[in-house]
């Protein structure tokens, strides 16, 4: 399952480390990401991809959902189809 | 990994209020057809809670995974006039306290399909469910109601006109917020996911998933981006973002349908306003370049709206149908309130605007005191526009008892407050009280 993930919030130390590590810890493995600053604001978006028998949706995203709240940033998880059924004809 | 269009896709969710509006079960219960009128409401319960048992578990899971606000889950069933009307009683109230209780049971927001269908006439059970409304309504709270008096095939059937306008006067009596729960139409459609008006027709499969979706802030915000450009520029515009918004209804009906293991049927191209800040049709319309919605211009802008949303979104999805179109409701949508109380929209300007759109004259709350017979004039009005431009058209009107021009009444939530509108004073009673049937448009002979 491919999921994307976004992080928004005021830049500081760790936030990169932080959720790469919380994603290394469920399984997910990171096949993109890019982050930049904009106006202000920390902004990073990863594209993550697990296989369901090692962990599932609920747990990915809550375990993100409270490290955001832990350090500050908003962090949210969403299926990756809804991206490409937007976008794309 | 295309960065930019997933920051447009979480700003059209987090910021422009793209959501879909509903998702909606049709269910036929004729099926559950039975002399017996305890046996009859036994099995429709039955089969509600059997066949919706997961919807709301269900939307609950794709909101949380896609990250879209799905805002209402709900059901509409075979019209009650046609499942009771072979059961042993002449009130249906039972039969609308049976979709009341399995609604609240399932956590469903609205069940539609209190509904009888009298275009040409009345069956048995047509007359029986048209007098057990106000009843119904009152005991019940999740229940919604609908009666279409006519059709372009079929003409207009003015006893029932003329009835609608004294139901309507009745439930303002009991209750006058109950008067939301109820929409009279002319050529209703059989697959509408919105309510009050919607019911599950019986032209459909056993069980489907038909969508509402939404968007108009998103639609909003598009137009900011090409002030001062031509029509031809805005309608593309239109089509381009019509087309994302419809995606994501295509997307949770078909992920619904699957994990429902229920047919989808279709999403319903409408845009729905909400009473929240920048989720208004009327909005759209001043962005195009309007001081105030009911400005001249209003018509042929909302036409144009209504046209490219319809061109953008048939793309996006397998299948069409619904109502289709953007809703112009009073109290739903912040922009139409402010412009009513600056008096820069009257209800005649909203009557040449259902020419052009979806769906009709849509929660309008009027004075206390306006007559059964002006409700009826405004229905025969409304209906006739249906009638001969081939399109879907209602009126939900809320008769405000105790108040008058100018006041206000607040329905709560997504359905938010109406001020009074001024009605004509001049009355149709010999015209209503004249009964029988206008006769079916000549372009209504096709075969």
């Amino acid at each position: 399952m491919k999921i994307i993930i976004t992080v928004v919030g005021n830049d500081k130390v760790g936030i990169v480390a932080s959720v790469s590590k919380q994603l290394a810890e469920r399984n997910v493995n990171i096949i993109d990401m890019s982050q930049t600053l904009m106006h202000g604001s920390f902004t990073m978006m990863l594209m993550g991809e697990f296989t369901t028998d090692k962990t599932s949706f609920d747990t990915v995203q809550k375990s993100l959902t409270e490290l955001g709240q832990s350090i500050g940033v908003d962090i949210h998880t969403q299926r990756q189809e809804l991206f490409d059924a937007i976008q794309k004809i | 990994m295309e960065t930019r269009q997933i920051q447009d896709t979480i700003q059209m969710i987090e910021e422009e209020h793209l959501d879909i509006r509903t998702i909606t079960m049709g269910i036929s219960l004729l099926d559950c057809i039975d002399g017996d009128s305890k046996r009859a409401c036994q099995r429709i319960y039955d089969k509600i809670t059997t066949k919706a048992k997961n919807l709301v578990t269900v939307a609950e899971e794709i909101e949380r995974e896609y990250g879209v606000p799905i805002v209402n889950k709900r059901i509409s069933v075979t019209p009650i006039a046609l499942v009771a009307a072979a059961s042993d009683t002449d009130n249906y109230v039972d039969f609308a306290v049976t979709l009341d209780k399995a609604a609240t049971d399932l956590g469903i927001d609205i069940i539609g399909g209190f509904s009888a269908l009298v275009q040409k006439g009345y069956q048995s059970g047509d007359r029986k469910l048209i007098n057990s409304i106000p009843e119904a309504l009152k005991n019940t709270s999740r229940v919604c109601s609908s009666i279409n008096v006519g059709s372009t095939r079929a003409g207009i059937n003015m006893d029932a006109v003329q009835e609608v306008g004294q139901i309507v006067k009745k439930i303002a009596a009991i209750n006058p917020q109950k008067c939301m729960n109820l929409v009279a139409f002319c050529n209703a459609v059989e697959d509408n996911p919105f309510m009050a008006g919607a019911f599950h027709g019986v032209g459909e499969a056993d069980c489907v998933i038909n969508m509402g979706i939404s968007g108009p802030g998103v639609v909003k915000r598009a137009l900011e981006q090409v002030k001062g450009e031509s029509f031809d520029v805005v309608a593309e515009t239109i089509k381009k973002t019509a087309f994302k918004v419809t995606r994501v209804g295509q997307l949770v009906g078909q992920i619904a349908s699957q994990r429902l293991d229920v047919p989808f049927g279709i999403v319903d191209l409408s845009l729905a306003p909400t009473p929240a800040p920048g989720d208004s049709v009327a909005e759209i319309l001043e962005e195009i370049g309007l001081d105030s919605v009911g400005a001249p211009g209003t018509t042929a802008a909302l036409a144009m709206l209504n046209d490219a949303v319809k061109k953008g979104g048939i793309m996006a999805c397998s299948h069409v149908g619904g109502l289709s179109g953007a809703f112009i409701p009073v109290s739903e949508d912040a922009g139409m309130i402010k412009a009513v109380q600056a008096n820069n929209l009257s209800i005649e300007k909203l009557e040449a605007m259902t020419a052009v759109c979806s769906v009709g004259l849509d929660m309008i709350a009027v004075p206390g005191d306006t007559t059964a017979q002006t409700i009826s004039g405004i229905l025969a009005d409304e209906a006739a526009i249906g009638m001969i431009n081939n399109k879907t058209t209602a009126i939900r009107i809320i008769p405000a008892t105790g108040k008058k021009v100018g006041d206000d009444i607040n329905f709560g939530g997504l359905f938010g407050h109406a001020p009074v509108m001024k009605v004509s004073e001049s009355q149709p009673t010999e015209f209503v009280a004249r009964g029988g049937r206008i006769p079916a448009p000549i372009h209504s002979f096709k075969n």
